[in-house]
Parts: structure tokens; C-alpha cells; sequence
């Protein structure tokens, strides 16, 4: 078995940060025990410039026997998830320095969610798939429940603990059927075996993905299987909310992508069927439940749910044209990638508020117009982009969904018009926001101190939607390539 | 970089740059602002001129619309095959040049009336983005980059409402938001359709080019049933801009609880995106689809008409009065765009540009006022107004009757040219129009034309006309003031001009109509 070196430094960098931040974190006096943060963030900048020295290298297929493997989809996932990891870092920093948390436990779980999520886009087959997504969840468990003394902290915690164990049971059933059937683990070799049962093997194959399917739907909170999200996140800390809602679920999708769009790609008259109605559902449920929420983070827990509903949308276009299923991953990865700038940066500006505001309700957000300026301006950016709406990111990942669904006609057409009737529907959550920090005076009018660190990461994302809004090329660049080698 | 390939640009986008730079202005110089507001517009409205002036008119015609000039086509996207297409023609010009100097006339007004809670920076900056996004949508020959510009009112206005709007801002800001983004995510699937069935290039590509969706689609490209859906798509974003009956309900709250500059941008530019947009995009893409859908929106045209004038009668508000006049307005431009005959457009784009001077113009003074009063009740005003501010309520009543009609001002020729194209609609295409029912409509667009003259006369009667209440004498009210002398007097002059010499407007727009026309089979 040959190893290639250079295409794992990514997870040798960060697997020695994970160990140095534990082991830093024994010997810091109390007082500084938020150095931990530092130490974390300078190996994720290390793992990033690894991972990026891996463009223009071609892809690197070979190590542990294709199991782990560098392509254009591994190198984008990969920076992407180092990126949110700095953010998260940078955001927490204050948060748990002046929460009263243990730090360096909390800095050591964060990092080795994110060793998952750095994994996840790389795993070629349905072992290190499995393994990839149970190293994301697991520390995420208790990650969710680090607020140990309010009761919330621990219901979420223990909902998130309990239906990740189910999902996962239920999916690596579905996966230990398909290595029954087919006598493989690696994707593309999966693919190959389900296209050749048939009769009854083909019916329990089928029921094997549905298995797998229900698993990755737990883990991005399609309805049904959504519950545990909206009470969870609002029981986390801030950033931990932020850790699930964008590294987690995007950990999610890079998987499912893999599985719905090599392995799993000749049943899917079996599966789209199902996407479809998954889509539809979560979409227009997440909507309308979010129009009544009145709690920040809650309501962006139901805007995640919908925000899944259109990420889902496009695997519900899978067909036999080749040329279809390229726009559809092309559109899937766009929308990951923008989503997951415009919900970090709202998370950022909820942990900022979050320290003088923290029941964290929308009347909490009033005048922060006058108060603290720039972070209303980002607040009210995210907001437009997360609506989807000019002059903002968010309106071009919309866009190329639309666009997939218009090219597959048919149904694509009227998931496309689902998907628009609940954008509009978004905006009436979406602006009360803005709203509140606009056109509403707040009780407290003294000046607001935005801390530092999670300032600069608001205007650096704000300023990113901003431009991505002028010269959306460039993003789409990147999921134009991450063709993962089907069709394109 | 040429003039001809750089103005459109550098004038369209200039306001963007001028609002970058307010934001950079330290907080509390409020002059400069102002004063960076009036620059920028100015400068925007002097390339404008300067582009209508250089635009050569006698050039000779395309083989299909529309024809442009000052062109720039570069690549944007091409991911997605979208492109950064600008130009313009002679439908296109009377519309920019209006959208710059009403830009212009409201950023002097600011210069005196900023309205509650002040703000000015973001009331300025705002403002000029705004201009960026009207402006932009007449220019735009790529229809992505025409949607992204028809969008880029949306944010700005929703705020303009919503921060320095009246008593009822939250609930009007938020309802013109989802009203009008509801009917322009389904006109970009429309859009989207457009681009998939549209004409492929050598390399297998679609396109947005709206130059090349109309050879193709004014050639028979499209099929009849997929016209009749996506104009069915497309047509509900613009016509709910526009706004035509039924879909007009958004338009009063907005109009009365917006800032003065505010509605006069609104009725002014922003509704002329919804009718141009049927000019340009969906009647030479979708010639089929135009003639099957031309009498429902004949009909809905005739209902708007008759139904704004009766709503204007029952107006307690002086604002708000305006506002529903702007519904029978448009009703005219689309009972012109209905009848699918050269007449019938060119009085719909004369009616837009004449709508927008004259509206616009009764906007502003309908703010002052309320500057003055701090009232719009009829009731509470009151009457009286020639005897406390003679001025300001002569030219009130110049421009009122300007509004409903009267022959020698703007707003006469684009009703009866309306009007007389809906006596003899297009029957030369296949299908053809059905003539009594369009006498139908100019029997009902008349019957509103009656109405309109009774309710502005009337409204005239109640403000400017009897004795002034006993609690307005003393009040030292100003009448009008040198900064809306300086804001108005060109709108006056244009009322004027456009009345006695038509042609101005009807010359520059007459090649590209009959293009369009001539897809009609006229």
C-alpha cells in the first residue's frame, strides 16, 4: 500500500495541532488558558497552506488504496472547512475566554470535528465516509452540550447525542448491506457492483440506500428527521451553533454528494423520487416554522432547515443526462460554499450580540443600527444574501439552482418554482432583522463594544458576499471543477 | 476606451462610486454629503445629455430590434454564459436621461428637505444606488445582468420606505418588497426558459443576449405553448412593477408612506422598468405570446383606468390620491403597449416619460405641502391654499391639470394616442386583435379620461380654491422656496415643451417601435 505524503500533510498538520492543543492546554495557568486558541489557529492556517499546496499537483489517487484521494472537489471542501474552521476559532475566542468554559478541552473537540470534516471530501469509500462523519459528530455531541449548567445546554445536547446515534446505526446498516451485495467498499467500485443485481438483490439494495440516505438526512436536518436541530443549536454555545450549522452540515452534503452523485448515481429512479419530496418538505416546513421564531438563533436554525431544502434540490435533478447531473453538483457546490460564508458571518454578528444581549431575541437586536454600526450593516448583508436577493452573494446560488432545475424541466421546473415562492416566503423572517436593528430604537443606547476578532471576520465576510455579488465567476469557477469525475 | 463604448458604463455606474464615497465622509458633515449627492447626479445627468446629444439619430435601421449604439459587450460570467451588455437605442434614451435628471432634481431637493430621523449619509447613499439600479435597467441588454439591475431597486427602496417613510413605513416597506419579489423570481425563471429553449451557438452554448433572444423569438423560435407559459411568467414581474390592476395593491402604501423623493423616484422611474420591460423583453421575445395575452391586458388596462379614477374620488389623503392617479396612468401605457400598433407604443413610452415628469412633479409638490401643513387630509388643509401661498398652488394646479390631459401639456398626447391606437388595434398578424373589444377599451379609457379631469378638479376645488382655514393664516407659511424653484423649474419647462413639441420624444423612439412593430406583422 503506498502512502503519498504530501496529499495526507493536510490531516498529519492538524491530527499533531489536535495533540499539541491538548497537551499545551495542561501545563497553561488558569489566567491564560485561552491560548489555546491561538495555538489551534495557527495549525488550521498551517493545514490551509497545505491543502493548498496541493493545487495544480493533479490528483493524487493513491493513497491507502484509493481510499483517501486529492482531486479539484477534495481541494475546495478542504480549504472551505479550514476557512470556517478559523472563523469558528475566531469567534469562540472571547466567547469561552469570558463564558467560564473549559478552553482547551472545548478547542481540542473543535479541531478534531474539524480533522472530520477535512477528511470527509477525500473519503472514496464507504468505510472513511462512515468514520469521516462519526469524527465530526461525536466531539460535536459534547460540544453541544458545553453549557453544562443550563438545562437547555444539556436537552440539546443529549436530542443531538441520541438521534446521531440512531441515524448512525440505521446508516452504517444500510452501508454494511451494500458491502454485503456488492463485495466492495470504494465508491466508484460500488457503483459498478449495484448496476449489476437485480430482482430481489436490487430491492434490498434499494432499501440500503434508503438506510444510508436517512442517516446523512439526520446529520443535515432534512425534515424529518430535523428536530433535534432548532433545539440543539439554540442550547449550544453560539459558535458551537455556528460549527453545526455550516462545518457539520457541509460535512454532511460533501458525503451525500459522493454517494448520490458516483455510488449511488445509476438507481436514481429510485432515489430522486425520494430527494424530491425531501426537498420540497424541508424547504417549505423550515420556512414556515421559521416565520414564527423570535429567538436569533433558533431562527436560524429553521432558516438552516430551508436552506437544506435547497441544497437537497438539486439531487433531486439526477437523470441519465450527464450534462443535467454536472449543472445540478455544480449548483449543489456553489450553494455550499456561499451558504456557508453569508451563515457564518450571521452566526459571527449573534455571538458578538450575544455578549451584552444574551437571551438573544430579535427585539434584542434593536438599534444596533445606531449602536454598532458596522455590524448592522453586515447583520442586514447576511440577511439579503441568506434571502437570496441583489446586491448580495446569495442571489447567484440561488441562480444556479434555478438554473439546473429550469434544464431539467419537468420536475426540476416545479421544485424551481417551489424553491422561488419559498424565497419570498424567507424574506419575511429574514427582514425582521434588519428591521429591528433599522427601523427601531433600542432601550439601551448606550455605544455597543463589538469585540475585535469577530468584527474583522464579519467585515472580511460581508466584504466577500459583497464582491462575490460583482464577480460571481470566480466562485462558480469552483464548482465547475469539482466534477468528481462523473459526466463532466 | 472610447466614448462609445465607455459612457454608458461610467455614467451608470458612476453613483455607485459617489456612494462608496459618502460612506467614507466623516460622521456629521452633513453639506458634503449633500453636496457629493448633487455632484454625482449632476455629473450624471450632464453624461446623459451628452449621450443623447452624440447619439446618432439618422443612423439606418437593424434588421431587428433593437438597435444600439454606445455598445459594450464584454464577458462576465461565463460560467453561466452571462455577459456585461449595455447599450442603448432610441426607446431606451428618453427613459435614461429622465431616470438622471429626476436623480438629479431629488438630490437638490435633499439639499433642503432631508427627511425624519435624518441619517443622511445612508438617505444619500441609498438614493444613489437606487439611481444605479433604474438606470441600469434601461441600458441592460443581457438579461441576467438586467435582472441583477432590476433587483438592485429592491434593497435600497425597501429601506428608503422603511427608515424615512410616515406612520405607516414598516407595513408599506415590507409589503412593496415581497409584492415585487414575488413577481420577479417567477419572471427570472421566465428568464431562465428563455435561455434553455433560446438559440445555441456553434460550441453548444445558450445565451442571455437579449440582442440574439430576439432574433430569435421575433423569428418564431419559441413554440406557442411555451410563449404562452413563460410570458405568462415574465409578464407577472413586470406587470406587478408596473403596477396594472389587480396586482396594483402595494402601490398606494408605498407611494404615500415613502419620502417625497422617495415617490417621486417610485411613480417618476421605477414603475417605467415594468412597462419597458413589456416593450423590450416579453413582446419582440414572445410575439405569440404578446398577441394571445394582448386583450386580457387590454382589458386589465381599461379596468385600471376606470377603477383608479373612481378610487381617486373617494381619497381623503392628498398622497395617496396621487398614488392611485398613477394606477390610471399606466393603465394608458398599457392599453397602448396592448394594441400592439406603433401609436399604441409610442404613446406608451411618450405616457411613460410624460408620467414620470408630471407625477414626479406632483409628488414633490404634494411634499411641500405637507413641509408646510403637516397634514395630506383634504379635509384638514382645508382650502384656501392660492390665498396663503399663491405660487405654490398655481403651479400645483398647473401640473394637476397637466395630469389629467389637457391638450398642449405632456400629458395629453400619450392618453390620446393611446386611445386612438385602441380604436384600430394591430389585426395584420395571424391571429389579430379583436377591434370591438378594443373600442371597448377606448370607450372605457375615455369614460376614465372624464373621470380623471373630475377628481383632479375637484381636489383642486378642495385645496387651492375658497377661503383658508382661520388656523393656517398666521402661520408664516413660505411659499415656494429657491432650492424647489431650482428643483422644479425644469420639470415645468419639460411639461411645457414635451406638450407643444411631441416630437422630441416620439422622433428618438419611432425607429425602435416600428421594429418591434413590424414583428406584429405592422
Amino acid at each position: 500500500m503506498t502512502i503519498d505524503y504530501h496529499a495526507i500533510l493536510p490531516v498529519l498538520i492538524l491530527s499533531s495541532t489536535i495533540v499539541i492543543v491538548l497537551v499545551t492546554d495542561l501545563f497553561l495557568p488558569p489566567r491564560h488558558k485561552s491560548a489555546s486558541m491561538w495555538v489551534a489557529l495557527v495549525g488550521v492556517l498551517a493545514t490551509l497552506v497545505a491543502v493548498l499546496s496541493l493545487i495544480g499537483k493533479g490528483d493524487r489517487p493513491d493513497s491507502f488504496g484509493g481510499s483517501y484521494q486529492v482531486d479539484a472537489f477534495t481541494i475546495v471542501f478542504q480549504t472551505f472547512f479550514m476557512s470556517a474552521a478559523a472563523v469558528v476559532l475566531l469567534i469562540s475566542y472571547r466567547y469561552f475566554r469570558e463564558g467560564g468554559f473549559y478552553q482547551g478541552e472545548y478547542y481540542f473537540l473543535l479541531l478534531t470535528s474539524f480533522l472530520g470534516c477535512l477528511l470527509m471530501p477525500a473519503s472514496r469509500d464507504l468505510l472513511m465516509l462512515f468514520l469521516s462523519l462519526e469524527l465530526v459528530s461525536a466531539p460535536g455531541f459534547l460540544m453541544a452540550a458545553f453549557r453544562k449548567s443550563d438545562v437547555k445546554g444539556n436537552e440539546g445536547g443529549l436530542k443531538f447525542f441520541l438521534i446521531g446515534v440512531l441515524s448512525t446505526a440505521v446508516m452504517l446498516y444500510g452501508m454494511s448491506l451494500i458491502y454485503g451485495l456488492t463485495g466492495h467498499l470504494q465508491l466508484a467500485a460500488v457503483s459498478d457492483g449495484l448496476q449489476q443485481l437485480s430482482g430481489a438483490k436490487e430491492t434490498l439494495a434499494n432499501a440500503a440506500i434508503l438506510f444510508v440516505v436517512v442517516g446523512f438526512a439526520f446529520k443535515v436536518s432534512a425534515v424529518p428527521f430535523q428536530f433535534w436541530a432548532p433545539d440543539t443549536y439554540e442550547g449550544s454555545p453560539v459558535p458551537v451553533a455556528a460549527f453545526l450549522g455550516v462545518a457539520s452540515a457541509a460535512a454532511g452534503f460533501a458525503g451525500l454528494l459522493q454517494l448520490m452523485f458516483v455510488a449511488f448515481v445509476h438507481e436514481y429512479t429510485f432515489w430522486v423520487p425520494l430527494f424530491v419530496a425531501l426537498s420540497l418538505v424541508t424547504m417549505t416546513l423550515g420556512n414556515l416554522v421559521a416565520l414564527q421564531q423570535r429567538q436569533v438563533v433558533r431562527l436560524l436554525a429553521y432558516s438552516g432547515i430551508a436552506q437544506t431544502g435547497y441544497i437537497l434540490l438539486p439531487f433531486a435533478l439526477v437523470s441519465a443526462d450527464p450534462s443535467i447531473n454536472h449543472s445540478a453538483f455544480q449548483a449543489a457546490v456553489t450553494y455550499i460554499l456561499i451558504y456557508g460564508i453569508m451563515n457564518l458571518g450571521a452566526f459571527a454578528v449573534t455571538t458578538a450580540i450575544s455578549g451584552q444581549r444574551p437571551l438573544l431575541r430579535i427585539e434584542d437586536f434593536a438599534g444596533l443600527a445606531k449602536t454598532a454600526p458596522l455590524l448592522a450593516t453586515a447583520m442586514t448583508v447576511f440577511m439579503v444574501s441568506l434571502a437570496g436577493v441583489p446586491p448580495t452573494g446569495g442571489f447567484w446560488a440561488k441562480l444556479l439552482i434555478f438554473q439546473a432545475g429550469i434544464q431539467r424541466g419537468g420536475v426540476g421546473v416545479l421544485l424551481a418554482v417551489a424553491m422561488v415562492i419559498n424565497s419570498v416566503i424567507s424574506v419575511g423572517y429574514y427582514f425582521l432583522i434588519p428591521r429591528a436593528m433599522i427601523f427601531e430604537d433600542a432601550e439601551d443606547q448606550r455605544p455597543f463594544r463589538s469585540p475585535i476578532l469577530v468584527t474583522a471576520v464579519v467585515a472580511v465576510a460581508m466584504t466577500a458576499l459583497l464582491i462575490i455579488f460583482v464577480v460571481p465567476n470566480a466562485i462558480y469557477r469552483l464548482g465547475e471543477v469539482t466534477s468528481l469525475g462523473f459526466g463532466g | 476606451m472610447t466614448w462609445q463604448n465607455s459612457a454608458i458604463t461610467i455614467t451608470t455606474l458612476l453613483p455607485i462610486v459617489g456612494a462608496l464615497g459618502i460612506l467614507l465622509v466623516p460622521r456629521g458633515d452633513d453639506r458634503l454629503v449633500k453636496g457629493i449627492g448633487i455632484a454625482i447626479t449632476g455629473a450624471c445627468l450632464a453624461l446623459a445629455i451628452a449621450i443623447a446629444a452624440t447619439y446618432d439619430y439618422s443612423a439606418p435601421a437593424c434588421a431587428a430590434p433593437p438597435c444600439l449604439q454606445f455598445v459594450l459587450n464584454v464577458a462576465w460570467i461565463p460560467v453561466i454564459g452571462a455577459r456585461y451588455h449595455v447599450g442603448i437605442d432610441g426607446i431606451s434614451m428618453p427613459l435614461y436621461v429622465l431616470t438622471f435628471l429626476l436623480g438629479f432634481l431629488c438630490a437638490v431637493y435633499t439639499g433642503r428637505y432631508v427627511p425624519e430621523p435624518g441619517r443622511i449619509k445612508a438617505f444619500v447613499a441609498l438614493t444613489l444606488l437606487l439611481i444605479t439600479g433604474m438606470a441600469g435597467t434601461f441600458v441592460a441588454f443581457d438579461l441576467i445582468l438586467f435582472f441583477v439591475f432590476w433587483e438592485l431597486v429592491l434593497v435600497p427602496m425597501y429601506f428608503l420606505i422603511g427608515v424615512w417613510g410616515s406612520a405607516n413605513r414598516q407595513y408599506a416597506s415590507i409589503k412593496f418588497f415581497l409584492y415585487t419579489l414575488l413577481g420577479s423570481v417567477f419572471m427570472l425563471l421566465g428568464f431562465l426558459a428563455l435561455y434553455f429553449s433560446g438559440p445555441v451557438d456553434a460550441l453548444g452554448k445558450h445565451t442571455f443576449d437579449l440582442t440574439a433572444l430576439t432574433a430569435f423569438g421575433a423569428g418564431g423560435g419559441y413554440t406557442h405553448l411555451f410563449q404562452l407559459v413563460v410570458f405568462g411568467a415574465i409578464g407577472l414581474g413586470f406587470a406587478v412593477k408596473v403596477p396594472m390592476w389587480p396586482f396594483h395593491t402595494w402601490l398606494p402604501d408605498a407611494h404615500t408612506e415613502a419620502p417625497t423623493i422617495g415617490s417621486v423616484l417610485l411613480a417618476g422611474v421605477m414603475l417605467k422598468m415594468g412597462t419597458y420591460g413589456f416593450v423590450r423583453i416579453a413582446l419582440p421575445v414572445l410575439p405569440q405570446g404578446a398577441v394571445a395575452y394582448a386583450p386580457w391586458i387590454g382589458g386589465l388596462a381599461a379596468i385600471a383606468i376606470v377603477y383608479a379614477a373612481l378610487a381617486c374620488l373617494a381619497q381623503k389623503d392628498l398622497k395617496r390620491l396621487i398614488a392611485f392617479s398613477s394606477v390610471g396612468h399606466m393603465g394608458f401605457v398599457m392599453l397602448g403597449i396592448a394594441t400592439l400598433t406603433t401609436i399604441g407604443i409610442q404613446a406608451a413610452i411618450f405616457g411613460m416619460v410624460a408620467h414620470g415628469l408630471i407625477t414626479g412633479m406632483l409628488f414633490f409638490c404634494v411634499g411641500s405641502i405637507y413641509d408646510r401643513y403637516h397634514t395630506r387630509q383634504i379635509a384638514d388643509i382645508g382650502g384656501g391654499m392660492a390665498e396663503i401661498m399663491p405660487k405654490l398652488s398655481g403651479i400645483f394646479a398647473f401640473v394637476a391639470i397637466a395630469s389629467l390631459g389637457l391638450p398642449g401639456l405632456a400629458g395629453f398626447w400619450g392618453e390620446v394616442m393611446a386611445l386612438l391606437g385602441s380604436f384600430s388595434p394591430n389585426t395584420s398578424t395571424v391571429a389579430g386583435l379583436n377591434v370591438g373589444l378594443f373600442r371597448a377599451f377606448m370607450i372605457a379609457g375615455g369614460i376614465g379620461t372624464i373621470l380623471t379631469a373630475g377628481y383632479f378638479l375637484w381636489m383642486l376645488q378642495r385645496v387651492n380654491m375658497g377661503l383658508a382655514p382661520e388656523r393656517w393664516k398666521d402661520n408664516g407659511f413660505q411659499d415656494i422656496l429657491t432650492v424647489e424653484w431650482v428643483s422644479w423649474v425644469p420639470l415645468l419647462v419639460l411639461i411645457l415643451v414635451l406638450g407643444l413639441i411631441p416630437s422630441i420624444v416620439l422622433n428618438s423612439t419611432e425607429q425602435g417601435v416600428n421594429l418591434i412593430v413590424r414583428i406584429f406583422g405592422g
